[in-house]
């Protein structure tokens, strides 16, 4: 049993390392980073951290990643539920066909879509919002959403619409108060795979957003290379990237494995 | 069983909606553009299929496709059996399964410029924790920005790194759905583990790992901001894989037609293997 326990305990040292070097830049000083090597920082500063909260800059590219990656999370899943559902439950003239294209958006090269979606958000006047920013993620998080849910209510006995049907109840009022609380675990999981793939890409977010929406990556593209690469700034930045992610994380943690399996075990 | 019923597309109209708008509207651009020359000023000519044949034709394509394949093999041949064994040798009930779980999902949820700059902090010779390991204390002539050998090893190590984990979540969700009466029976049948790798954990996983390997797929394939980050394409054009070449053609020269015409072929490329896959992952799951 020790032998075997080894594997996973090697895995996460590898994967613990290059954030731990992340985290421990960032305590350093930039003297102390370009002076040479250390395992642990030596003169222990919290200067650049107090640099990301205290400039509206940095800090404004939180909020505005935060904003958009939440407004396209609450936007997938409402139009996802509805569609999921009929796809577990209904056969239906090119569902199939239907399916599979909305998979297929998950299948394009986001750098495909980087020069005609910034002409088409600037032509409707949606340049640098977050609207247009969470809009254009919903092209890849819309049918992931589609995909786990639909695994989730497939897993729900189609006795469950039937009786409540029977019942007396209506479509609306089932589906909120009866079938959503039994698909609970599956909605959270949706919105946490929407949350992921909103908040780590940047590529779309940073052609749609120029300077109101400006999200956190496109402030620390402009640091890595203009401010005469601030190491510890940057590290420090990075850092509070992650915190976001594991925080989600541990809320869907006993489901994130079946989540990962869309449902399909 | 699903009911036939004509009304379920109202369901499917918002995200049909939605969709379509995202997809069709930027699809219909780059086709538009795919087919015309542009001196600028708006002014268009009819180009026909010229872009596709060049494109097709031109070294620059081919190398940036061959060198995708490449990362795309490589990327699949190590991920996938890496997580399969972590994925078999992870303990099944406890307290340590929540936390194992949350710390190999960890790398996923960075954001993908992020990897790409803690990666560089990471490499940097002299100052990087890695860096300073191969340079230093080994002693082996490390430097990412000069040798492309380095800088492949670097691109595709950071890739492990970032999604190896993906395959193991995956695997284990397949494993946990195996009853414990399946191995109590392989323990009575005096099955060697290999037998019971081979005939009651691959079978059980086998869904799962088609999942795993279809978006480990697209998403390798597609691949662009962490490279792009990490090596910018280089040294040389080394490590300029086929969204970086994209992009530098389609933002950087703005040569709109060509950059069209490769969007297609890329994205084709990429449709026709993953439709391979889906039609494999589904044909086990008649309706």
């Amino acid at each position: 049993m020790k032998k075997r326990s080894l594997i996973p305990i090697l895995y996460i040292a590898f994967l613990m390392l290059p954030i731990y070097w992340l985290v421990a830049m960032s305590f350093k000083t930039t003297n102390e980073i370009l002076s040479g090597f250390s395992l642990f920082p030596q003169t222990f500063t919290l200067d650049n951290y107090i640099t990301i909260f205290t400039d509206p800059t940095w800090y404004w590219g939180y909020i505005n990643s935060i904003t958009y990656v939440t407004l396209n999370t609450v936007l997938s899943v409402c139009v996802a539920l509805p569609a999921a559902y009929a796809f577990s439950r209904y056969r239906f003239l090119g569902d199939k066909q239907l399916f599979f294209w909305l998979l297929t958006n998950r299948m394009a090269p986001a750098a495909v879509f980087a020069l005609p979606f910034f002409q088409l958000y600037s032509s409707i006047q949606l340049f640098d919002t977050y609207l247009a920013v969470a809009l254009a993620h919903t092209l890849f998080n819309v049918p992931l959403a589609v995909w786990i849910l639909e695994g989730f209510m497939r897993g729900i006995p189609k006795e469950l619409d039937e009786t409540a049907y029977v019942d007396g109840y209506s479509f609306p009022r089932f589906f909120v108060t009866i079938f959503l609380p039994n698909i609970k675990a599956g909605v959270g999981v949706a919105a946490f795979f929407c949350f992921m793939f909103s908040w780590v890409e940047m590529l779309l977010a940073k052609t749609l957003t120029a300077v109101e929406a400006k999200p956190i990556a496109a402030v620390m593209t402009r640091t890595a290379s203009s401010a005469g690469y601030e190491l510890g700034l940057l590290a420090a930045a990075g850092t509070l990237t992650i915190i976001p992610g594991a925080i989600v994380i541990w809320f869907v943690r006993n489901y994130i494995a079946r989540g990962f399996a869309m449902g399909r075990v | 069983m699903r009911t036939e019923n004509q009304k379920a597309w109202f369901f499917v109209l918002p995200v049909l909606a939605l969709v379509a708008f995202n997809a069709l509207i930027p699809m219909m651009t780059v086709v538009n553009y795919s087919v015309q020359e542009t001196f600028g000023n708006n002014q268009f000519f009819w180009e026909g299929l010229g872009w596709f044949e060049q494109i097709l034709r031109s070294d620059r394509f081919q190398a940036a496709l061959g060198r995708q394949f490449l990362f795309t093999a490589l990327i699949l041949m190590i991920e996938v059996p890496l997580g399969i064994i972590v994925a078999l040798s992870m303990p099944r009930k406890g307290f340590w399964v929540p936390v194992c779980l949350v710390l190999m999902a960890l790398p996923m949820l960075i954001p993908w410029n992020v990897v790409g700059s803690m990666w560089n902090i990471f490499t940097l010779p002299q100052i990087g924790l890695l860096g300073y390991f191969l340079n230093d204390v080994l002693g082996i002539n490390y430097d990412m920005t000069q040798q492309p050998i380095s800088a492949w090893i670097t691109v595709v190590v950071m890739d492990v790194w970032h999604w190896t984990s993906l395959v193991v979540l995956l695997c284990y969700a397949g494993l946990v759905s195996i009853p414990d009466a399946y191995y109590q029976a392989a323990k009575i049948d005096g099955a060697s583990p290999w037998s019971v790798f081979r005939y009651i954990q691959l079978p059980k996983m086998k869904t799962v790992l088609t999942i795993a390997v279809l978006l480990r797929f697209m998403d390798s394939f597609n691949i662009y901001t962490e490279p792009f980050v990490l090596t910018g394409g280089g040294p040389g054009n080394s490590t300029t894989l086929l969204s970086i070449d994209l992009v530098k053609i389609a933002l950087g020269q703005f040569d709109l037609g060509p950059a069209a015409a490769m969007s297609l072929i890329y994205f084709a490329i990429t449709l026709l293997v993953s439709w391979v896959f889906y039609t494999l992952m589904t044909k086990d799951d008649a309706p």
